[in-house]
């Protein structure tokens, strides 16, 4: 087979040649045309586009902080993959996939490794489910952020690829008694969370692909967790652990960080479902309309309970409340986009949009969420947030 | 015809599936030493050792002092606190530090081992491990400055927050339409 092969692929190779001489020898002498640029193996996007993540780095360790995602230039429920929020604790470390081990230990029958290979050989599945950093929105309540790239910049939405944890931890044989997982990062931190086993059983994945291609290196790459609709800090990147284990281990993520801080001092914690939550994008803070007449108010939203069931806009200070579209496919902890056709009068107003998703749990306003858990609380806000139209069309947080 | 080819698949499915898929290789216990990493509460995971506030004072002063200050009060902004704050978690402005807010002396010991410092972590041997967290509880008031801290007493040591937690009791909003 192969020696058949080999005299084409020689020609093929001496054609490439040939073809390369022809290239630097157009390189060379430019000849009018308008048949445009060169084919490029990996592709970029138009030179005219400029949206980018606003990155916010927090310390002397290299890589450490946050970026947000451009949601009001964004289309679609799918955010490019170079566009995906980061929020990283200690880095983005250089993994070499080819050494990448996963370790399944602890309470099981059978402690296991696996190479990224030996997992690309179970059984796959792609679901598009949404990640929300659990400190989306910090100070919101309070500090009433411009634009919806600095109020909502860490959510995301992407299709991810991998294998069912399920099976995964059913080739290492669960022991009864494992009812918690220590799941690690291989970040110069070695994050960690502890997950019930529960969550890992039902709908989590171990993913290895992002929107068709390998996790990027800010996303996990070579493989990271999956909790479809759990806080995105719990979807540990660059995962090289899962410890079984019969009790949670308080890591400092779980206890320090990422727990809601009530009135009365006590904190929630183990808070994993990111609720119900929409937001406009378009018309949002920074923005302007070019004049009255229609807009299309569009936006985006999500439940890590299940599907959102209903999106209602309000275009006159929450006064009244009509249905937005839904586009299809509505998919249970994923990103929805939703429209309103608006015609605009050129008077200032008010916009917003509140959700209810399929278990009927309705998106609080900020004075609702305010009133049961405070200003202190940090994490996990998903307040309404309204947009005041202003009358030359430029637009500013209500 | 068709649902008796239809059993056939579907049982041929389910073999596939009711057989484990053989991949992977088995863990060692090398493989697990060199991950193992994770500190529970009750001190499991906890390595033997010993440090004192005094011995962690001079790493401190040398490896943690840049970002969390002289006395732990950190650099507002940028490097967290790790001591006051007792009593400001129903205030306007609680102030959450290890002495404050941390439930677990454990976590502290599983932290500083796996995270700092934060540009060389995991550099901390075990006994420097709990001389560091030592002096970062001393700071707080928690233990004496010559008090030994090993893979026992670490454990027994009691927050001051140690109760400050509940378990997730959302959906806690009630909204109105």
């Amino acid at each position: 087979m192969t020696e058949e092969l080999t005299p084409p692929r020689r020609r093929f190779l001496a054609l490439g040649a040939s073809l390369a001489g022809a290239v630097v020898a157009c390189r060379k002498a430019p000849a009018p045309s308008e048949s445009g640029a060169h084919m490029r193996g990996y592709g970029e996007r138009s030179p005219h586009e400029k949206s980018v993540r606003v990155v916010r780095e927090l310390t002397k360790s290299l890589g450490t902080g946050s970026s947000r995602t451009p949601l009001g230039e964004l289309h679609g429920i799918i955010t490019p993959s170079a566009l995906h929020f980061e929020r990283h604790h200690s880095g983005v470390p250089a993994l070499d996939p080819a050494a990448h081990r996963l370790l399944v230990d602890g309470l099981v029958e059978r402690p296991l490794t696996f190479s990224l290979d030996d997992l690309k050989r179970f059984p796959s599945a792609s679901r598009v489910c949404f990640i929300e950093c659990g400190g989306n929105s910090i100070g919101e309540p309070g500090a009433n952020l411009p634009d919806v790239q600095k109020s909502h910049g860490l959510l995301s939405c992407s299709e991810w690829t991998g294998v069912p944890l399920s099976i995964v931890l059913k080739e290492a044989g669960l022991k009864p008694e494992a009812t918690w997982m220590i799941a690690e990062g291989a970040d110069a931190g070695r994050m960690s969370r502890s997950i019930p086993v529960s969550k890992a059983l039902d709908d989590a994945f171990l993913a290895y692909a992002q929107n068709g291609e390998a996790l990027r290196p800010e996303q996990g790459y070579p493989l990271r967790l999956l909790l479809p609709g759990w806080e995105g800090n719990t979807n540990v990147k660059w995962l090289h652990r899962l410890q079984l284990v019969d009790q949670p281990a308080m890591s400092a993520k779980e206890t320090a960080n990422y727990t809601d801080l009530m009135p009365d001092g006590k904190a929630q914690q183990f808070t994993f479902v990111m609720e119900a939550r929409s937001v406009i994008t378009r018309p949002s803070g920074g923005q302007k309309l070019a004049g009255p007449g229609f807009h299309e108010i569009t936006g985006l939203a999500w439940s890590g309970y299940g599907k959102i069931a209903r999106v209602e806009v309000s275009t006159d200070a929450g006064q009244t409340w009509a249905d937005a579209e839904l586009q299809a496919p509505v998919l249970s902890k994923a990103a929805v986009r939703f429209r309103y056709p608006w015609r605009w009068d050129g008077k200032e107003t008010v916009i917003a949009c509140r959700c209810t998703d399929e278990t009927g749990y309705l998106q609080p306003t900020r004075d609702e969420f305010i009133a049961v858990r405070g200003l202190n609380s940090g994490y996990h806000y998903n307040g309404i947030k309204p947009w005041r139209v202003n009358a030359d069309g430029t637009v500013t947080h209500a | 015809m068709l649902s008796w080819l239809l059993l056939l698949c579907s049982a041929g499915v389910i073999a596939a599936q009711s057989q484990p898929y053989g991949f992977g290789q088995p863990a060692t216990a090398a493989d697990t030493a060199q991950k193992d990493l994770t500190v529970f509460p009750n001190g499991k995971g906890l390595p033997s050792g010993k440090g004192t506030a005094d011995q962690g004072a001079t790493i401190y002063k040398e490896k943690c002092a840049e970002c969390h200050n002289e006395k732990g009060e950190g650099r507002p902004g940028q490097y967290p606190a790790l001591v006051g704050g007792i009593g400001s978690l129903t205030s306007a402005k609680p102030l959450k530090t290890v002495g404050s807010f941390w439930p677990h002396a454990t976590t502290v010991w599983d932290y500083i081992r796996r995270a700092m410092p934060f540009d060389h972590p995991r550099s901390l041997s075990a006994d420097e491990a709990y001389a560091v967290t030592a002096f970062v509880l001393h700071l707080n008031g928690l233990v004496e400055r010559t008090q030994e801290l090993n893979e026992k007493t670490l454990p027994a040591v009691k927050m001051p927050n140690r109760d400050g937690f509940v378990p997730d009791r959302r959906p806690d909003i009630k909204s109105k339409r």
